[in-house]
């Protein structure tokens, strides 16, 4: 059963990421990018690690395609349809796609993986707790240093956003 | 449940364990569609009647007892109905965009209470899934906005991608605030916890701005009016679906009307403690819990419906305003007090 899932959802995670490239049209290939996330989402649900599922569903899903397909919709008519690559171009794609995958399905067929006898389900409580002990283990300080940076990143937008009126404004204290 | 139980034990009786369990499960989403087409349809004669009722005119009364299959009615003169579209439209994406709305509606619908035993997915992330699948609701109406290829509708789309990213947050914020009491997000729990007391009881004063905080953001996510700038229709025609017509306009329709039942029954399972009588007076008979589940909800919805008749609709830049500038510091001042009251122990508990 869980076999059958997983095949399916690797399926259309594949033919959706490679729709996605082949795509002319952009914002068909956001849906398809959509897919493949969504497929993501499926397959941390088929490993029992719900939170990040339900993470990946908010922030990629729900939050960064909202926001490429804002920008799609700013700068892109209906009509308009995506450039062909240059030959060139396509073949020095492929040969390093291949190469990627090559190294990749090596990697995976040479190491030795361990199953995992005793899973079990990781609740919420126990990812906060971790992320906020600083005891060994603990994810204090990269949780620390993350919301400074989104504090940073924050600000930065503020700033960029508000352009001309903030000098001017401070210009007139 | 009783009936489940034995439909259960037939099914794994007649079949092999994986066939029998994907029978149940396709079972069950038919009742579960069920649920959604009756619910659907019944909120909207509601919604007629309530209008009705608050601008003194009779409303529905013609087909059936006092118009009760009115949207019967609407329902089947909207499937026999030819579709008709754009030439011009980006056809894949158009025919794919009220999908995604009404999927994420269905699938939302499952995670509730109804009663102690009536619940399909009873997942340990509960409403925080709630929150995660929300935000991909609005995928459908930014797609139907721009590949409907049409200027009205595209700017009606953009007006409710900024309405739901802006208010996600407050729904997020103010459900998060509860949470801090209940220490858990499953849903079941939730409900476990107020068996001593309402949340909003249990909780006083920042569970009632919570719930107040709440219950705006929820209108705003449901793009209701006052929020209803998505498809203002003395400015856009009809928004984001403008060219829709027949059955997949009538997606969009049920979907918003769902998705204020979904926003109903999130505030009773998080506020009004779900299947949970007043004060335990039918604890012995666990199948009322449907009823006085029902009976929360539809009274929030109502609320709902109130505020759509009442008020007029904002602008678009007051509706950013009242978000970011007003409801936002609100909500984090709101989630400091409540933290600090539940590690005081200062909440009412029965």
């Amino acid at each position: 059963m869980e076999k059958i899932v997983f095949y399916i959802l690797a399926l259309i995670m594949i033919v959706s990421a490679i729709a996605s490239v082949s795509s002319r049209k952009m914002l068909r290939s956001v849906i398809y990018l959509l897919f493949v996330l969504i497929g993501v989402a499926g397959i941390y649900f088929l490993i029992d690690y719900n939170f990040l599922a339900a993470v990946q569903l908010t922030v990629y899903a729900g939050g960064i395609i909202v926001l490429v397909i804002f920008s799609v919709l700013l700068v892109h008519h209906i009509e308009m349809e995506l450039e062909m690559a240059q030959l060139s171009k396509k073949i020095l794609t492929g040969i390093s796609c291949l190469i990627g995958l090559g190294l990749f399905l090596f990697i995976i067929y040479t190491n030795d993986f361990k199953v995992v006898e005793n899973s079990k389900t990781t609740s919420v409580e126990a990812i906060g707790r971790g992320l906020l002990s600083y005891d060994s283990g603990g994810f204090i300080l990269p949780f620390e240093v993350i919301s400074i940076l989104l504090l940073a990143a924050m600000i930065g937008a503020i700033i960029i956003g508000k352009g001309d009126k903030l000098t001017k404004n401070d210009d007139t204290l | 449940m009783n009936i489940t139980k034995n439909i259960h034990e037939w099914l794994f009786s007649l079949m092999p364990a994986t066939t029998a369990s994907i029978v149940e499960m396709v079972l069950i989403a038919v009742v579960y569609l069920g649920i959604f087409a009756v619910a659907g349809l019944y909120l909207v004669l509601l919604e007629r009647k309530v209008a009705a009722w608050f601008q003194l005119r009779l409303g529905p009364n013609r087909v059936g007892y006092q118009g009760l299959l009115q949207t019967m009615a609407d329902a089947l003169k909207l499937v026999s109905k030819e579709l008709t579209g754009t030439i011009k439209a980006d056809k894949f994406l158009y025919n794919l965009a009220p999908y995604f709305v009404i999927i994420t509606a269905l699938m939302a619908i499952s995670l509730f209470p109804f009663t102690q035993e009536f619940q399909a997915f009873d997942i340990n992330i509960g409403i925080f899934f709630l929150i995660a699948i929300s935000s991909i609701g609005v995928i459908g109406i930014l797609l139907a906005g721009w590949s409907s290829n049409n200027k009205f509708a595209l700017i009606g789309a953009m007006r409710s991608g900024v309405q739901t990213i802006s208010y996600e947050l407050s729904v997020g914020l103010s459900l998060l605030t509860m949470v801090l009491m209940t220490g858990s997000l499953q849903l079941s729990q939730i409900v476990e916890v107020q068996k001593h007391g309402w949340l909003i009881v249990q909780g006083h004063i920042p569970a009632v701005i919570a719930f107040m905080i709440y219950m705006i953001a929820g209108t705003a996510e449901t793009n209701r009016a006052p929020f209803d700038l998505v498809e203002a229709e003395s400015e856009l025609g009809a928004g984001f679906h403008t060219e829709y017509s027949g059955m997949k306009f009538a997606y969009f329709f049920l979907a918003e009307f769902i998705n204020m039942f979904i926003i109903a029954s999130i505030a009773t399972t998080v506020f009004f403690g779900a299947y949970l009588s007043p004060f335990g007076i039918t604890e012995n008979i666990p199948l009322l819990g449907v009823f006085w589940f029902l009976i929360k909800t539809l009274a929030i919805i109502f609320l709902m419906m109130w505020f759509r008749w009442t008020f007029p609709r904002l602008r678009i830049d007051q509706l950013l305003v009242l978000e970011w500038k007003y409801l936002l510091p609100l909500n984090l001042m709101n989630l400091i007090i409540m933290a600090l009251m539940v590690l005081l122990g200062l909440t009412i508990q029965f």
